[in-house]
Formats: structure tokens, C-alpha cells, sequence
């Protein structure tokens, strides 16, 4: 439209007249009278089930496995990543909207610019996720005797994962910083989100910090000055939403 | 080629607050309104119900309630020396999308900018000479006195029922409020929030430095609220998903919560959702608007007459709307002249974290705007002379949330990962608090906006371009806020704090605030101006433009408050002058 | 239900074979149908009469008929009452009209199903019938073909009203009661006559009939059950003031209840519209209603399973509107402790709108219009029986419990209401 001059403009907005009955069968959704209102109203969220993964193959769901628990690992009271269920999570993400980027801006030139101007990267996540994954194992099975990174004992773990996160480590074909760095925010989001999107089972992350969850009505407690909140955590789906069955 | 609608009377672009405010003011008068929004309809329990509305991944990280990138945004560089590249996806700013507009998940902190701001390059030159201020500094006067507008900011917060403590009424301070505030004609709708313990920790430790700390004015109700509209809100529950997220009871001042319910019952009032304004349409003179040309979700083309047009999208979206429209000159940052994309300005936002042993703050216990602030380095409220800035901030401990995604802090040095971090999370969740101040930021002459040549949106039209980066000046005062910032805290006792200050280079990766301004600003020069003192479009008298893009510069507050309060104030010009006899309202 | 009520009818048919129509009065002298005070009367009590609640179907031309109507017995569509030669009423003699509304016979005598309920309306005058007329006479001439009878065989068959006519149509004018005041036998009139309330809030019998010992105690129909009216301190008004009454049926809610479902149209097309003064006649009306002699539900106890396990979902999902101690917000959100919807007999409304949502019916003078969101997808049927159990006997409330498998059969209505 910007490249149009206003002659063509004037010339394409000399056209047909017509009724307010057109008006109405656009594709808008026109409001007047009252506000729109439905019974079974609004779109909650779909929540993840167990099942088979959908976005990892064998290898590579092994390896997130082994990622999100060493980045979160067991300890006595709170469950690691593996167990929270946070490559669950990043497994469904990944097959989802996010792993495709969708709605994000996508359209090209994809030109490299300054950490100021942000990602110009034209892989989406699930395409840096394959990428990277195969890469890791590449390199450890090249650095460990062919031990790929989920055979390595922790340590030599977390040496690989410290090595991506300050940049000695380069894998092959991918971003090794910039893939620990989505790989760790992940991990965090699948320990703390709402357990409905297959992380945070049982709310095992809430339980670790204290965070009461989607509760709403916080009006008796505002100001309970320096005394603990005594109410166990509740999920979107309850509170005994993400119990693993 | 588009199809032709029957004309109306008024067409409003974008019904977000300022669209729901001129919408009401001008149905009162029997002409017919029309408002067009890119966005979906958007109500309380259908969109943002207590059911699921408490969702940080879905709404804070996937931001569902906002623009998608793809529909539309921007292209961004620090300076010319660079090539700007596209945002693909949100960081230091979220535009919003949807009937409400930023009403709907904003963290209503509902301020009043002080007189001085409103005076400022006169003001600023008058007590520190010309000299003082940087040379490519291009703050300009409103156009307008606070003592004008004070009815107005009046009139938006008793249609929000704002809670706060009056700092200063009628000339007379008020103990309990910000005793810097230009004076106000009555308090405010509701009593100040109650607050948690932390901000009245930091209260008390201010009171400590002889600072005078006030409750932060808050758009989240503190108690049951009827407006002058007869619309009713709730109190505020403190749920904490506030910013980023839809109110589901209720209790956060919104579009939604005081005007659309009156709105859509008016007969001369219809909404089109899902309907993107694509140009402003001008006649052969190019001084009238004829209407505008929208595309509706199915991809129709529709021309929308009318015989006045309101612009009232997001800041960035009316900047962008005027320039592919060719309505007004373009900013030029070489020649200094033009008008459109000059101006644009930001917020400048910092931190102080400070970790405690043996407290218990009940982070998750928040609300958008809770908190305690002080305002004694906002505006030009102390000399500036030995420090070498112009400009401030507001300081406060304002308790927004506990959300773990996000919202968990550990002591710097800790590791980002394993159980050094684990522990170190769990340890400080409920004893660690951030502290903020909220800085001014002012106008220079190589932060503007214009189009891009390179990148396109889906109808093909230009993105935007955003030319920006801090100020010397301004990263002067950031540090100089958080220093004194940081002193208050220390005085809460805490193990240790961290003072965050903001450094350049802007980074377009990281939230800072929604706050973008200018652009298309006010004021009493057509040559350094887009708009007149009534919001009306210099070059063409039948279109007037809404929001901060109307912002000479942007002072150290939360700009709704002036947003809201310029909406009626132009609601006032057109309804009893413009109306009246349409055409120029100020000799240009 | 259907399989007796066929029964039923057809003994009556044996028993009635041949009724007449009641014989024709002579005519009294023309009104002057121009008048714009007799036109204006005749809004007025087609508005508290709301008979565009059927007459007009949403999104139609006024009164132009067509709008389903939901029957125990199946559906009807409501007839175009345009003054339309052809589809609407426009060739009918005011004789016709009077016929119709105050003795339930159509245009050449047919019998009309009580929906309509002339069975009520019967109380109005002539006069107002006329009145009504005159103003019907005022609209935009429709032209809409309306094939009224939609139920199935044999209630189709209109002859068997007659024998129901027989049974429970009593035709006469409204009497005023001696020794009670003008405002009391207006609010009477109002309720029993063109308010037709009972309609929905007189429990039926098996045969569509109101149950005549029961009048106002509350009823079910199209899926919602129409609260008790009746003095009952519990379960009706007994514990609302006039002002209670008025403020709910002007602005569409009070400080405890906020009408949504079927009611809203009733408030938005009828009762808000209606003067004060009728408003205030109907409150003294029915809060002169004797409550039932029935003694108060036992409680349900607070150590009970569903209690506990109640309570806590309240807390989890419904205090931050509703708040911990169930008084709600004025003017947004119902107060749950006193609400004589929440103690109901029938937990039908609550269990609807917990489950699909519900939105409170906007007014000029309250137009906020504030919704509750949809549970269906969140709360099992145990979880919200346990809820509604909670509810229904904590505070000040008694009622009796509710089970799940009065939860699923809300939800596994297949009609969306």
C-alpha cells in the first residue's frame, strides 16, 4: 500500500457503494448492544499428556534427559529436571508453536547484527534444538572416546555444559552459547510453569521456593508481615494437578 | 480495490484507552462512531477469567495477550552508523493488540507528571542556563500547564477509581502523600493500597534519610468502586499476575472494567474487531481526511468515510500509521526538520536486589502498582547543578509479583545452573526483594522514528524504524538514582544488595518498559510539532492523534496517567470547539 | 413425563367431547385506537407483559414472531403479532385479539397452548387488551409465515386443550382483595396477571398445570429452575426487603443476587422498564406471600467428606470473588452466606452456572454487566457437587447436598442454553 500513488489510490477508492448488510458479512466481528457473552466462554489450556515424545527422536530425548538433570539435578528434597518432568515439557514446547516460531517475525534478509538487535536467526527452535543436540553428541563422542553426552559420568556433564555456557566448547553447524543459553531457559520454564504443560510435576518446583501457585485471593495476607504462607501449592488443574499417574 | 462503506461520522483508530475514552465522550453528542481494532475483542471472563488467567509461561513468556511480531513490528538500530534489523520477537517493549489495548495488562501505576515537566526546556534553561542542557537535547514546553490539565487527570482517575493518597490538595501538603505533586482539586477516588511488608520496610528506611515516602497511586483498587459512569469495580485480590496479564475479577482499571460496558449499549456506537487500518485517506488538497481504508480478517479491502478520524492505536502503530500515510513531514535527523518520527523517547528503568536473612517478604502477595516510592529525584526536584544531569525518577519498593519463571533471584556470582543454583533459589525466593526506580528520558535529536527501507510487514507495507540509544545524560541520572536507591535499601538491613544501574547500549533483548513516546508530539511550533495544544494534526485539522506519541519527552513517570488525561482533554476540545466549527483550533 | 401426560389427554378427550367456545359478549363502543395515551398504555403493559420475550425473535423485526419456545411437551414457535394481513395479526378484529389474550382462543376459536400464557393474562381487562392491541396496531407490518405448532403427536392436536381449558383455565378478570391497599391489588394484578410470574415459578404438574398449592415455590424449565417467591426466609423473599425486590428487578441485581439465565431478558426487556411505582406494587405484593409451612432443611455437617473436600476447592477456585466468608462484592459479585438462589430445593441454576458460566444481565442503571467463567473444564462433576454442597450449608446457609449425578445431568444436557 505505501508504494501505491495517490492517483492509483483515489482511482481504486472510486468504486462501488455499498449497503451497511455488506458491512456486516465482512470478516469482522462487529460490536454494538451489548458486550459478547457465551456460556462454555474462553480457551483454557490443553494440558500435556503423557505419552510417547512427540517432537524428540530415541538419541535425543535421552540427551535432553540427561541436560535438564544436571542443569536442575536430584537432590534429597526436590526432584531434578529429569524427574519434574522438564524435558517433557521442552519435548511439547518443541512440537508446539514455540518450536516452530510461530508468530514471530520470520521473513527474510536474516543478516547477523549487534547482541542489541537481538536473534536474526532464521532457525527456529526446533530446528536448533535438532541441530544442536546431534552436534553435542558429536562433540563429546570426539572428546569422551565415543561416549555420547548422556554415557559421560556428571562431572565430565557438567564440564561439557560449563564449556558451551562460556564459550571454549564450539559445536559443529550450531551456536553452542546460544543454544545452552535457550536450552537453560527451558529447563527453567518446564521446572516452574504451570504443571498442565507436562513440567513442574506435582509441583515440585513451587514446593522447592514456596511460590503458592494460581492461587487468586491473597486478601487476608497483605498484611501478614514476615509470617509464612501456610497453604500448599494449586495448579490450574488443582491441587493435585501433575501427580505423575 | 476497496470497497466503499456508508459514510460515518467518526471513525476511531484503535480502541484501546484512548479509543474507549473519545468513544464515549463523542457518542454523548449523537454522531455516529465507528471504531476500528486490529485486535480480537477482548472481556474479563471470557478472556481472562480466574480460571486460567494465572499462567506466567502463556502470558508473561509466550505473551498471548499481545501483537504478534508476524502481524506486525519494527525494525530497530542504535544509530545510523548501523543497519536496523527486525525485532522478531518481543523484549524491551510489548506492544499491545485487542480491544483494551494496554488497559487490559498494564500494571496500572496511574501517575500525574509534575508541573515543571510540562515547562521543561523553558523551565530547565531558566534555572541552569542553556548550557547546561546537551547540545543535541531537543526537549521542547507541551504547549500546555499543568493547571490546565489538573481537571483532566481528575477525571481519568475517578474513572479508574485510582487509590492513592493525596500529596498535595489545593496548594495545602498532605501528610501521607508525595508532597512534590502539582496540587490536585480533591483527593483520590479510593484510599491508598495496603501494603506488604517489604514497602513499608523501605518506607521506614526513607523516613530514616528524611525522604517522604507515599503510597504508589494504583489503578488496582482497593476497595469496591462505582464510577461516574455507573460502572462497578472490585478490590483488588493481590494475586499477583498483574503486568503482562488481564484482571479476572475485576479490580484493575481498564477499558474493559470502566468503559466498554457503557460504551457498546450507546446506539451510535459500533466496534468492527479484527479490522487493521491500513491508511488514513486524504483528499486532492491533502488537508482533509476523507476516512480510512481497513482490511478486514478475511483480507477485504473496505473504505471507511467519515468527516473526522481519531487516531488512538499504540504509540508506535499511530507514528507508523501517519508516515505511510503521508500525512505531515518526516522527520529528517540530518536537516533537523519534519515532524513525524521526531521525538520518540523511552524510559529509563534500574534496579537495586537485595538479598535478606530472616525475613519473609511473601513475594506472590503483589498487585501491579503496590508499593512504597519517593519522588524527591523525580522531575527537576533538586538541583541538579553539581551532578551534571537533567532529568529523574520516581524510586520505590513496588511489589509486582513472585512468579518463579521470571521473577527468582540469587546473589551475583552464584552459578546460573546445578545445585549451587538450585539451592540458591530456593534459599532466597521468599527473603531477596528488587527495588526500582523509574527514570525520565528525554528527547535527542538522533532518536526518531521513520520507515525502513528493507523490511515489509504481511500487506506489504514498511516497517517502522526505531533510531535509538541512551544518553550520557541519561545513564548520568540512572546512576545516580540507583546510588541513592541503593542507600535506602541499605538502611533495610539487608546481608547484601546489588545496584543494577542502566547502561548502554540500549538493548532491544531485554524488558524494560512498554513506555514508548513522541513521534507525532504536541506542541506550539508546527515546525517542531505534529500536533496543536488540542491534539489536532497541524496539516490536517479533521485528524487528531491520542496517546504518548504526543510526548515532547518522557518524564519519570508511568505515562498512562498523562495518556488518559490528554485523552479527555482532547475528548473536550473537539466535543465543544471542534464540533462547534470544524477546522484549525490554533492558527498554525 | 410424556409417555402420562399422553395418557392423561387422552382421558380427558373421552371425557370432554364437545366443548363450546364460550358464548360471544356484544360489542361495547370502539376505542379510540389513535390515541397516543391509549397506544402508550398499551406499550407500557406489553412491556410488563414482555411479550416480546416470545414475540420477538433475537435478531428479527419486533414482534414479528418465530422464536422458538421451549415446552416440557416439545417446541412451538411464537406467532408474528405484526399488524401483517397475511403472516401477522393485521386481519383480525379486535374481538379476535381480546379472544386471544384473555381466554386463550386463537383467530376462528383454536385453542392456544398455555406458553402462552393467557391462563394469566386472563386477569388483565379488556380495556388493557384493547390498549395492547392499539399499540400492537403501531408496528412495522412484517411479513413472516409462522407455523406455530412444532410438538410432536398427539399434543399437536389442539382439540385436547380443550379438555385441559376444562380442567385448569379459569377466565376472569382480576378481583381486588378487600382490606388490602391500592398498592397491594396493583402489585397483585402485576404478578398474577400480565407479570404472569407463576408461568415459570409455579411448579407444574404433570400436565403442564400450575400446581395450584404450590403457587411461586419455584419451578424447572429450559433447563434453569425459576427460584421460590414466596415468604420463605430461606429458599424465598423472606429475607429481602421491598428495596431488595425493587433494585433486582429495576438494575438486575441487589446487594445479595444477581439475575442472569432467562431472568436476564425479563429484567432487560420488562421489569427495568417498568415506573417505580408498579416496581414498588410488586415488591408489597410478594413480601405479603405467606412462606410454606416446611421445616428448614436439616445440615449438611462440616466434618461431612464432600464439606471438607468443598471447602477447600471454594477456597482454591472461588474465594476471590466470592470471598473466604461468601458476602461477595456489591454491585459485582453475588453474596453466596443468605442467598436464597444458593439454598434453593433444586440445584439446578447453581450447577449451570458453575459449570457453563454466567453473565448478569446489564441495565441503564447498572450496566457493568460482570461474568462468572466457565467451570466445566476444570472441576469434575464430584468436585462441583462437593462445592455446591459447601456452599449450600456453610455460613448462614442450609440446604440439601448435591450429588454428581445431579452435576452430569446438567452437563450431559445436548441442548447449549
Amino acid at each position: 500500500m505505501s508504494g501505491l500513488s495517490r492517483r492509483e489510490l483515489l482511482a481504486g477508492t472510486a468504486s462501488i457503494a455499498l449497503g451497511a448488510a455488506f458491512a456486516r458479512s465482512a470478516a469482522a466481528r462487529i460490536v454494538s448492544g451489548a458486550s459478547p457473552w457465551e456460556p462454555h466462554a474462553g480457551v483454557p489450556p490443553t494440558p500435556v499428556m503423557p505419552g510417547p515424545w512427540q517432537f524428540f527422536n530415541g538419541e535425543e530425548a535421552t540427551t535432553i534427559e540427561a541436560l535438564v538433570d544436571r542443569l536442575i539435578p536430584p537432590d534429597p528434597k526436590t526432584p531434578g529436571g529429569k524427574d519434574a518432568g522438564c524435558a517433557v515439557y521442552i519435548d511439547r514446547q518443541l512440537a508446539g508453536s514455540y518450536g516452530s516460531s510461530r508468530g514471530l517475525y520470520m521473513r527474510p534478509p536474516f543478516m547477523d547484527g549487534t547482541p542489541e538487535q537481538g536473534s536474526q536467526s532464521p532457525l527456529t527452535p526446533a530446528m536448533r534444538y535438532r541441530r544442536s543436540l546431534a552436534a553435542l553428541n558429536k562433540y563429546c563422542r570426539g572428546a569422551y572416546a565415543g561416549k555420547s553426552f548422556a554415557e559421560l559420568p556428571d562431572e565430565q556433564k557438567d564440564k561439557v555444559l560449563t564449556g558451551m555456557e562460556k564459550g571454549p566448547i564450539q559445536l559443529e553447524g550450531a551456536n553452542a552459547k546460544g543454544f545452552f543459553e535457550m536450552l537453560l531457559s527451558n529447563t527453567r520454564e518446564g521446572f516452574f510453569a504451570d504443571p498442565v504443560y507436562g513440567g513442574n510435576r506435582d509441583m515440585v518446583g513451587w514446593k522447592m521456593i514456596g511460590f503458592p501457585g494460581a492461587r487468586y485471593d491473597y486478601r487476608d495476607w497483605i498484611e501478614k508481615h514476615n509470617q509464612p504462607y501456610p497453604l500448599p501449592p494449586v495448579a490450574i488443574g488443582g491441587r493435585s494437578a501433575g501427580k505423575p499417574s | 480495490m476497496s470497497q466503499k462503506l456508508p459514510a460515518t461520522d467518526i471513525v476511531i483508530i484503535g480502541l484501546g484507552w484512548t479509543g474507549s475514552i473519545l468513544a464515549e465522550a463523542l457518542t454523548r453528542t449523537g454522531l455516529n462512531v465507528v471504531a476500528l481494532e486490529r485486535g480480537p475483542w477482548r472481556d474479563t471472563s471470557t478472556d481472562f477469567p480466574t480460571t486460567y488467567a494465572q499462567d506466567e509461561l502463556r502470558y508473561h513468556i509466550r505473551h498471548d495477550l499481545f501483537l504478534r511480531p508476524a502481524q506486525e513490528t519494527m525494525t530497530f538500530r542504535n544509530n545510523a552508523n548501523q543497519t536496523a534489523l527486525p525485532i522478531r520477537t518481543w523484549g524491551s517493549f510489548m506492544p499491545p493488540n485487542g480491544v483494551g489495548g494496554g488497559g487490559v495488562h498494564w500494571n496500572a501505576e496511574t501517575w500525574r507528571f509534575l508541573p515543571s515537566d510540562f515547562q521543561l526546556r523553558s523551565h530547565l534553561v531558566q534555572r541552569y542556563g542553556e548550557k547546561f542542557l546537551p547540545e543535541d537535547m531537543t526537549i521542547q514546553d507541551w504547549g500546555v500547564t499543568y493547571e490546565e490539565m489538573e481537571p483532566y487527570y481528575d477525571k481519568f482517575e475517578y474513572l479508574c477509581g485510582t487509590s492513592g493518597k493525596a500529596g498535595n490538595i489545593g496548594g495545602k501538603k498532605q501528610a501521607g502523600g508525595n508532597p512534590f505533586e502539582g496540587p490536585r482539586a480533591r483527593d483520590y477516588p479510593t484510599p491508598p493500597q495496603r501494603q506488604p511488608y517489604a514497602p513499608t520496610l523501605f518506607a521506614a528506611a526513607a523516613r530514616e534519610l528524611g525522604y517522604s515516602p507515599f503510597p504508589q497511586p494504583s489503578g488496582n483498587l482497593s476497595q469496591a468502586y462505582t464510577n461516574p459512569l455507573g460502572v462497578a469495580l472490585g478490590p483488588c485480590t493481590y494475586c499477583g499476575f498483574c503486568e503482562w496479564f488481564g484482571c479476572g475479577n475485576y479490580s484493575k482499571a481498564s477499558p474493559q472494567t470502566t468503559l466498554l460496558p457503557v460504551l457498546v449499549r450507546r446506539p451510535d456506537f459500533e466496534a468492527r474487531t479484527l479490522c487493521e487500518v491500513t491508511r488514513i485517506n486524504l483528499d486532492g488538497s491533502g488537508k482533509r481526511a476523507t476516512g480510512v481504508t481497513y482490511v478486514d480478517a478475511q483480507g477485504n479491502v473496505w473504505e471507511q468515510p467519515a468527516e473526522l478520524v481519531v487516531l488512538c492505536a499504540f504509540q508506535l502503530f499511530n507514528v507508523h500509521l501517519l508516515l505511510l500515510s503521508g500525512i505531515g513531514k518526516p522527520y529528517d535527523p540530518h536537516s533537523g526538520e519534519g515532524v513525524i518520527g521526531r521525538n520518540y523517547s523511552y524510559q529509563v528503568t534500574s534496579s537495586v536486589d537485595a538479598f535478606f536473612d530472616n525475613k519473609n517478604f511473601n513475594p506472590f502477595v503483589a498487585s501491579g502498582a503496590i508499593g512504597m516510592c519517593i519522588d524527591e529525584f523525580n522531575g527537576d526536584n533538586f538541583d541538579h547543578g553539581p551532578h551534571g544531569f537533567v532529568g529523574g525518577g520516581y524510586m520505590g519498593a513496588v511489589q509486582t509479583n513472585g512468579r518463579p519463571i521470571l521473577g527468582t533471584r540469587v546473589p551475583k556470582g552464584t552459578p546460573d545452573w546445578g545445585a549451587a543454583w538450585k539451592k540458591a533459589v530456593a534459599e532466597n525466593y521468599l527473603s531477596s526483594y528488587e527495588a526500582a526506580t523509574h527514570g525520565s528520558c528525554y528527547s535527542y535529536r538522533d532518536a526518531y522514528l521513520d520507515l525502513d527501507p528493507t523490511y515489509t510487514d504481511p500487506l506489504g507495507r514498511k516497517l517502522l524504524r526505531i533510531n535509538f540509544d541512551f544518553h550520557q545524560n541519561e545513564m548520568k541520572m540512572s546512576a545516580f538514582l540507583t546510588d541513592r536507591l541503593a542507600e535506602i535499601i541499605q538502611k533495610m538491613g539487608p546481608r547484601s544488595i546489588e545496584k543494577n544501574p542502566r547502561k548502554g547500549p540500549y538493548t532491544i533483548t531485554k524488558y524494560q518498559t512498554t513506555h514508548t513516546c513522541g513521534g507525532a508530539i504536541m506542541g506550539a511550533d508546527p515546525k517542531t510539532s505534529a500536533l496543536n495544544r488540542y491534539l489536532q494534526s497541524w496539516d490536517v485539522p479533521n485528524l487528531f492523534v491520542t496517546g504518548a506519541t504526543i510526548f515532547p519527552q518522557n518524564a519519570g513517570y508511568n505515562p498512562t496517567g498523562t495518556v488518559g488525561a490528554f485523552a479527555y482533554w482532547a475528548a473536550d476540545a473537539i466535543v465543544n470547539q471542534y464540533l462547534k466549527h470544524p477546522g484549525p483550533l490554533v492558527p498554525s | 413425563m410424556q409417555q402420562s401426560a399422553l395418557a392423561g389427554l387422552l382421558l380427558i378427550l373421552g371425557v370432554c367431547a364437545a366443548c363450546a367456545a364460550a358464548p360471544v359478549r356484544p360489542a361495547k363502543p370502539a376505542h379510540d385506537k389513535q390515541s397516543f395515551a391509549e397506544i402508550e398504555r398499551g406499550r407500557y403493559l406489553a412491556t410488563a407483559g414482555d411479550c416480546a420475550a416470545c414475540h420477538t425473535d433475537p435478531g428479527g423485526k419486533p414482534y414479528a414472531g418465530g422464536r422458538p419456545v421451549e415446552t416440557p411437551f416439545g417446541m412451538l414457535l411464537a406467532p408474528n403479532l405484526t399488524p401483517d394481513r397475511a403472516t401477522g395479526i393485521g386481519a383480525w378484529s379486535d374481538e379476535d385479539f381480546v379472544n386471544a389474550l384473555l381466554n386463550g382462543r386463537g383467530a376462528g376459536g383454536t385453542r392456544l397452548y398455555p406458553a402462552m400464557p393467557y391462563t394469566y393474562y386472563t386477569k388483565m381487562s379488556r380495556d388493557d387488551a384493547l390498549a395492547i392491541r392499539a399499540y400492537l396496531n403501531t408496528l412495522e407490518p412484517v411479513h413472516n409465515e409462522v407455523k406455530s405448532n412444532q410438538l410432536p403427536f398427539p399434543f399437536n392436536i389442539r382439540l385436547t386443550m380443550a379438555g385441559w381449558d376444562l380442567l385448569f383455565f379459569h377466565a376472569g378478570r382480576f378481583q381486588p382483595v378487600a382490606g388490602k391497599s391500592d398498592e397491594w391489588n396493583r402489585g397483585a394484578y402485576l404478578v398474577e396477571g400480565p407479570g404472569h410470574c407463576g408461568l415459570c415459578h409455579t411448579p407444574k404438574n404433570f400436565l403442564g398445570a400450575d400446581e395450584t398449592d404450590n403457587v411461586l415455590q419455584g419451578s424447572v424449565l429450559q433447563g434453569w429452575f425459576a427460584p421460590d417467591l414466596t415468604g420463605d426466609p430461606r429458599r424465598g423473599l423472606g429475607s429481602w426487603s421491598a428495596d431488595d425486590i425493587i433494585a433486582y428487578l429495576k438494575t438486575g441485581h441487589n446487594r445479595i443476587s444477581f439475575a442472569t439465565g432467562p431472568m436476564s431478558e425479563v429484567i432487560s426487556d420488562s421489569t427495568s422498564r417498568m415506573t417505580d411505582d408498579d416496581l414498588k406494587a410488586i415488591a408489597a405484593y410478594l413480601k405479603d406471600q405467606a412462606a410454606p409451612k416446611e421445616s428448614p432443611p436439616a445440615a449438611v455437617s462440616a466434618q461431612n467428606n464432600s464439606m471438607r473436600s468443598g471447602e477447600t476447592i471454594y477456597v482454591d477456585n472461588c474465594s476471590a470473588c466470592h470471598g473466604p466468608g461468601g458476602k461477595g462484592i456489591t454491585h459485582l459479585f453475588p453474596a453466596l452466606d443468605d442467598n436464597p438462589i444458593v439454598q434453593s430445593k433444586d440445584a439446578t441454576s447453581l450447577i449451570r452456572v458453575t459449570l457453563e458460566g454466567a453473565q448478569n444481565v446489564a441495565t441503564q442503571a447498572a450496566p457493568t454487566g460482570p461474568a462468572m467463567p466457565a467451570f466445566y473444564w476444570k472441576l469434575s462433576n464430584a468436585q462441583i457437587a462437593d462445592a455446591l454442597t459447601y456452599i449450600r450449608n456453610s455460613w448462614g446457609n442450609r440446604a440439601s447436598a448435591v450429588s454428581s449425578g445431579q452435576v452430569d445431568d446438567v452437563r450431559s444436557e445436548p441442548t447449549q442454553r
